[in-house]
């Protein structure tokens, strides 16, 4: 699914260059839940926006689902994030003012998908909330936000959903909950990986990718 | 991303900032309203002089005694300068050949009695051809006959407004007036002409030869009988130039001017000035819709202004909608978008506004006895709103280009 092969990220900070990723090769298969540890400043952030597409690695390649992603031009890697990667972040990043279904069908839009309203609720079921369908974020808990991102991110039937600390926000009940939600999706055959520093989150995934350094330090 | 999706994204998200978004549209509107108000007045005023200048007379030229004097070439005041003779409008009469009517008028100012009104009026000596070369219908009783010039006759005919201030409700026509303590028997009553023109309304009119014989009998300098204008009319559209150019012939010839020399008369068609008119008219519009733009323009960069505090704050949203598939071309749709319907928004509720001033200012001006068409012309709200979408659309494209470039990692970090 992900392949990645001696990937670089360097940073120019006015003339010194700063190395944030250096020679990173991992393979993630299809239907694996990964957990990406590490301190801060390892690189893992840097890591998990260049395996979500949102940005591009110095050298080395990338390929998703066998594509060499870092050839592709911006409009090619919009769509990538579209249909194939759901983003999950540790702010929820849901739009304001907004009730949680339009939160949902936003991907569609971009995708230009017909029946938008059926699938982000059939997207927000699958999370748990059909009935908070109305709310608008101010309006929901920490932990609901979060699902009605998780449904966002779900709502395009990506193959990989990455999740920058998705639990950094939450207390720990509402985060096993989550972690439970995740590990059922992942059940059902999708892709994830995410980015944590509690041990007790990562021991929900199958195995852990740990950074230092901006270099693999085990690969369990 | 589909075009509705985008304009329904754009009321949303600018009804979510009600307040700002009015404020924002204020300067469209304002301007909006400007330009429709003040050209819709232009063309009011202009569609009601030209009417008027109809109803002076059709293919009508003007011939004054005085040197044409710059401008509007409205030789000397009236009756200040005194060369033109009935003389010179029997002449033109009888020499012009693209001239079908000719009507000599004198005027004096007078005191007019009836019963126990007494009214300084001007008293207009004139011919029967007067009534024709000039457009005047008679209300009641009938016009200055042939007969009545031939014989010096004592009879006149009264303005509509002046008929009502001497003899209220009664009919005039029979009843008698006396001017400078002679008396004459009223024959007719004019209809009213009203509007910018309307000096006849609060007139008088007597037979040329009347006025000359009793009221007064001034001479010019080469001996004829001095008249104050000598209205033609010319036989077509087509020959008024003609016309123009024999009556300026034939009053240098018997004036005596010299090649060279000024003229001491003046002739003016009318056509020619409704024309001079007309392109003032455009002027006055241009001036008005440039200062109107203006404001337009101000409109414009408020909208610029207020997009860019939008894109700032809305830093974060940006860098999500990137981050699930929004192209570079989605972002910048979608501000055009949102400023697009800002103007338009302010645009259609600025043609309310002007419509509205319109109205009001034509109620106004009804009230002061000016009658005034409430009209919006079609083309002016076209215009109109075209330019402030336009404007909106142009004070959209650099906000919404920064927005598109943002880097969305970048974004989804802001604060």
């Amino acid at each position: 699914m992900v392949e990645l092969e001696s990937i670089t990220k360097v940073y120019k900070a006015g003339r010194t260059e700063v190395p944030a990723l250096r020679g990173i090769s991992c393979r993630i298969e299809s239907g694996e839940m990964v957990a990406i540890m590490g301190p801060s400043g390892s690189g893992k952030s840097t890591l998990m926006n260049i395996i979500g597409c949102l940005d591009k690695p110095t050298s080395g390649q990338y390929r998703l689902e066998g594509v060499e992603v870092n050839k592709l031009g911006d409009n090619k890697l919009a769509e990538i994030r579209n249909k194939k990667i759901g983003f999950v972040f540790q702010s929820f990043n849901l739009l304001p003012r907004t009730t949680a279904l339009a939160n949902v069908e936003l991907p569609l839009i971009y995708s230009g998908s017909g029946n938008r309203r059926q699938r982000a609720l059939q997207a927000l079921e699958s999370v748990g909330l059909a009935h908070r369908i109305k709310h608008r974020p101010s309006e929901l808990a920490g932990g609901e936000q979060q699902r009605v991102a998780i449904a966002r991110a779900l709502v395009n039937d990506p193959a990989l959903i990455l999740a920058d600390e998705p639990t950094g926000n939450l207390d720990t009940t509402t985060s096993k909950e989550l972690m439970l939600l995740f590990k059922q999706l992942n059940q059902q055959g999708i892709t994830i990986v995410l980015v944590t520093h509690e041990p007790y989150i990562a021991a929900y995934t199958q195995r852990t990718i740990r950074i230092r350094d901006g270099q693999i330090e085990v690969s369990g | 991303m589909k075009i509705w999706v985008c304009f329904a994204t754009a009321l949303k998200t600018l009804l979510s900032h009600k307040m700002r978004s009015i404020l924002t549209m204020l300067g469209i509107l304002i301007g909006v309203a400007a330009v429709i108000s003040m050209v819709s007045l232009v063309r009011a005023e202009q569609a009601m002089v030209q009417q008027s200048f109809k109803s002076l007379g059709t293919n009508l030229i003007f011939v004054t005694p005085g040197a044409p004097s710059g401008g509007m070439g409205m030789g000397g005041v009236l009756g200040t300068t005194q060369t033109l003779t009935l003389e010179d409008a029997e002449a033109i009469a009888r020499d012009a050949p693209s001239v079908s009517m000719v009507a000599p008028m004198t005027q004096t100012t007078t005191q007019i009695v009836a019963g126990g009104e007494n009214i300084g009026c001007l008293t207009l000596g004139v011919t029967p051809e007067y009534q024709h070369v000039r457009n005047f219908e008679v209300d009641q009783g009938s016009f200055i006959t042939e007969q009545d010039y031939k014989g010096r006759a004592r009879v006149i005919v009264l303005g509509n407004q002046l008929a009502k201030t001497l003899f209220g409700q009664i009919s005039p026509v029979g009843q008698s007036v006396r001017i400078n303590g002679r008396q004459f028997r009223v024959i007719g009553v004019l209809k009213g002409k009203g509007e910018v023109f309307g000096v006849e309304d609060q007139s008088a009119m007597v037979p040329l030869s009347t006025a000359q014989a009793v009221i007064s009998s001034e001479r010019a300098g080469s001996g004829g009988h001095t008249v104050q204008s000598i209205s033609v009319q010319a036989r077509s559209k087509e020959a008024i130039d003609a016309a123009h150019w024999e009556i300026s012939n034939i009053l240098r010839q018997r004036h005596r001017i010299i090649e060279g020399e000024d003229d001491d008369f003046s002739v003016m068609s009318m056509d020619a000035l409704l024309g001079t008119a007309d392109q003032m008219y455009v002027i006055g519009e241009l001036i008005m819709g440039a200062i109107a733009g203006i404001s337009l323009l101000v409109g414009g960069i408020g909208i610029m202004n207020i997009m860019l505090v939008s894109v700032t704050e809305r830093t974060r949203e940006i860098g999500l909608r990137k981050a699930v598939g929004a192209k570079r071309r989605d972002i910048t749709t979608q501000f055009l978008t949102e400023a697009t319907v800002l103007s338009f928004c302010g645009g259609a509720m600025g043609v309310g506004l002007g419509w509205l001033i319109v109205r009001v200012s034509a109620n106004a001006l009804a009230n002061m006895g000016l009658p005034f068409p409430a009209i919006v012309p079609s083309d002016v709200i076209a215009l109109a709103v075209g330019v402030a979408v336009f404007v909106g659309l142009v004070s959209g494209i650099y906000p919404a280009v920064r927005a598109a470039r943002l880097d969305p990692i970048e974004a989804l970090r802001h604060e």
